[in-house]
């Protein structure tokens, strides 16, 4: 059994950076990447905005060193980029002399192709080669092969929009049992058409920039990333004088069981979900010095969402902001993009701004956080919500 | 650490495996490349205004689980995992389809919600009103095996006490075109009788839900205790007899103590290998057969965890099933291998209680 679950690096790849320092570097900044979408045709481009990665498809298979033949979805090529840079950042140059598995999210799987290329598989061979990597666990198989992680355990979590952060917690709970030294954790998402007219015929977009918290929010903008975490058991930390970026301190995961895709009144599921968060942890509601908040600023969420947050707790609520104006809501991949987030805030003591807020919402008098905050950071709470009633929390520590 | 049982099991599948108190009695012979579900009476479950809004993957899942419930007797689970390759596979198609033919104008949300995967789930929870753990694995061939290793990992724990786990696929036309087109599924329609021996390219696809409560507390109902679970991303051909042996070490367990050796082969010309290798190391061991019976499908295994559940508790193993003939009666210890297209192995390992 390990005590702590150690962050030894991280990988990230969103509509602000390309890298965890160009986040970083965004989010103090407080630059979005938000605009309107310019890789996927749809009738849709005035209609919304997005988060999206300046690279082609072409120019990630060039990164990776990936022959013309490969049959790498977008979701696959961002998730193998981000969980290269989290390897080598955690200083691993062999990985398969620790117990290394991989837990993969993905909602969009390889559907950017499948949508592509729908009818053309029936007659054209050349595209044909695709048809396999439409399931979702195509992706992860990919990406552990670029890592080279052989004969593991190598999964895949798809609950929505709490995916990575699920992804996260499992990792977290294998090397706290001790059946992994080490696990690669999170999630990747590309846009596609699919999501957005999916998204869209549920009215949840917003046709501007997203406003989080906001009394007058409109909806979302989706965007792509993909983030991974090493996570690793004491035994590794020391045996390797690793150097520990934060740990993985609480973690909860509850049901709604109200809805398909809405969340209660009250956040009933998000209550529960931050509740056990705390007891895993062994905290109380007072040693959380910031949450990052799902905030998606859908006028469902923010308002379910903050009730919970209220009833969790009561009159001090911390700072709290959602980050999801900058990179707009980067689905499954949502949990593992606002992990590293997270673990940035701690390593920095910041607390990131709330973009795009004007209007204080009518239902309750808490207000997210608007201004870039220095203040001495020791915990963290990470929520991420999704259709399904899933609700997840995830607590990132300085302290073991 | 606790054990795990098995205390109740569900299955929908091509054949008639609804009725727990049956075991393979009369078998469905077909002659097809694809073998869809024998459907239960849903209203007998589901009331109709909401069966006729459901995905099929959903309906089935639903069913499954609360028979599975229903004979664990439990009010309600602690949890509910998932495991799904595809997800309801059939509103996918119909939401790409319908964006692509009506150009993105005149869309539903209907079948955006329940393309998501994790709408099975997410389901079962409402009609349970269970506000517990909700996982779904979406891993291929290992997407059942990751519920399964979730679900020990917490019992075993005593995090929890009763999770309600299963595996749910169901067959898309348009999908199974294209997977024709690539030798995923068979060209020609096989005989169930025939379609191990086929030595053609592909499987016959099927589909199905099978469903498990797994305590870490015995009682009546119980069927088996699951001993051990592991999955490996890659595993070369030579090392399958290797690994089969080092996973039963790690149960103090040897070849000798296998009574069944229970095979996901699927008829595939090109990756049954694996098993026939694996065979080959288990030679005088009484081995068995299950994918002709309910056809390959991500989550395919869930159907040979079913039988491997029912040959534990009934102590019977029916002649369509055994793949060799040995004296063996006594059934103990059973072993179950899958893998597809070499990827995405998975030991399971289950024993009497």
């Amino acid at each position: 059994m390990s005590k702590g679950v150690a962050i030894t690096g991280m990988g990230i790849i969103s509509a602000i950076g390309n890298n965890v320092a160009e986040n970083y570097q965004s989010l103090i900044q407080g630059k979005k990447g938000i605009s309107r979408v310019s890789k996927i045709k749809t009738n849709h481009v005035n209609d919304i905005m997005v988060g999206e990665i300046d690279f082609t498809n072409e120019a990630l298979e060039q990164q990776l060193g990936l022959t013309s033949d490969n049959n790498y979805s977008r979701t696959a090529l961002l998730g193998a980029v981000a969980a290269k840079q989290a390897i080598q950042d955690a200083g691993i140059t062999d990985i398969n002399a620790y117990k290394t598995g991989l837990i993969s999210s993905t909602s969009v799987g390889g559907m950017d192709m499948t949508e592509r290329y729908y009818y053309d598989y029936l007659e054209d061979k050349s595209t044909q080669k695709y048809i396999e990597g439409h399931h979702a666990g195509d992706s992860t198989q990919k990406i552990a092969e670029q890592l080279g992680i052989e004969k593991s355990l190598v999964t895949t979590i798809s609950t929505a929009c709490s995916s990575a952060a699920n992804s996260i917690m499992l990792g977290a709970r294998l090397i706290k049992s001790g059946q992994l030294d080490r696990v690669v954790v999170g999630g990747t998402d590309c846009l596609s058409k699919f999501t957005i007219n999916g998204f869209k015929t549920l009215m949840i977009l917003s046709d501007t920039y997203s406003t989080p918290f906001d009394e007058n929010r409109k909806g979302l903008n989706l965007g792509e990333a993909a983030a991974f975490l090493v996570l690793e058991s004491d035994k590794v930390v020391q045996a390797e004088n690793k150097k520990v970026l934060a740990y993985v301190k609480g973690y909860g995961n509850a049901n709604d069981a109200y809805h398909q895709t809405a969340s209660s009144e009250n956040g009933d599921g998000a209550t529960l979900a931050m509740q056990k968060a705390l007891d895993i942890a062994g905290y109380n509601p007072e040693d959380i010095d910031y949450v990052n908040a799902h905030g998606t600023a859908t006028g469902n969420n923010d308002l379910s969402e903050g009730r919970a947050i209220i009833r969790v707790f009561g009159k001090n609520v911390p700072d709290f902001s959602s980050t999801k104006a900058y990179t707009g809501h980067t689905l499954a991949a949502a949990g593992a993009i606002e992990a590293v987030y997270s673990v940035l805030a701690l390593q920095n003591n910041i607390i990131y701004p709330n973009l795009n807020f004007k209007t204080q919402m009518k239902e309750f008098n808490i207000t997210p956080q608007l201004a870039l905050k220095e203040k001495p950071l020791q915990t963290v709470m990470s929520n991420s919500f999704g259709f399904g009633g899933n609700c997840s929390t995830v607590i990132f520590s300085k302290e073991q | 650490m606790k054990n795990v049982y098995i205390n109740s099991i569900a299955s929908i599948s091509a054949q008639k495996t609804l009725d727990n108190t049956s075991f393979l009695d009369t078998i469905e012979d077909y002659e097809a490349n694809v073998l869809p579900v024998i459907h239960p009476n849903y209203k007998e479950y589901i009331p109709p205004a909401a069966a006729r809004r459901m995905a099929k993957g959903i309906k089935m899942g639903v069913v499954a689980s609360k028979i599975a419930i229903q004979e664990s007797g439990l009010e309600n689970v602690d949890a509910i995992i998932t495991g799904t390759g595809m997800g309801c596979v059939r509103d996918s198609e119909k939401f790409v389809s319908a964006i692509i033919d009506n150009d993105e104008q005149y869309l539903t949300p209907t079948s955006f919600i329940q393309s998501t995967h994790n709408t099975v789930g997410g389901q079962i929870a409402l009609e349970l009103q269970c506000k517990g753990y909700n996982f779904t694995y979406v891993h291929a061939s290992t997407s059942f095996e990751s519920t399964l290793i979730d679900a020990k990992l917490q019992l075993e724990l005593d995090e929890e006490k009763n999770i309600l786990i299963g595996g749910v696929d169901e067959l898309g036309e348009h999908t199974t075109e294209i997977q024709k087109l690539v030798h995923l599924v068979k060209a020609e329609a096989v005989k169930t009788s025939e379609v191990l021996d086929s030595k053609t390219k592909g499987a016959v696809f099927g589909e199905g839900a099978n469903f498990f409560v797994l305590s870490n507390e015995k009682q009546a109902s119980t069927y088996a205790e699951v001993v051990a679970i592991k999955t490996y991303n890659t595993l070369a051909e030579t090392e399958v007899v290797q690994e089969a042996i080092h996973f039963l070490n790690g149960s103090n367990l040897n070849i000798e103590d296998v009574d069944v050796l229970i095979l996901g082969n699927n008829g595939d010309v090109d990756f049954d290998a694996f098993y026939t290798t694996l065979a080959e190391g288990f030679k005088n061991t009484q081995q068995a057969n299950y994918k002709h019976l309910c056809g390959e499908f991500n989550t395919a295994s869930s159907f040979g965890f079913w039988l491997a559940s029912k040959v534990l508790k009934t102590q019977t193993l029916p002649e369509v099933v055994k793949a060799n003939h040995t004296d063996t009666t006594s059934f103990k210890t059973i072993l179950l291998y899958n893998q597809y297209r070499g990827e995405n192995h998975s030991f399971t390992l289950l024993k009497q209680c």
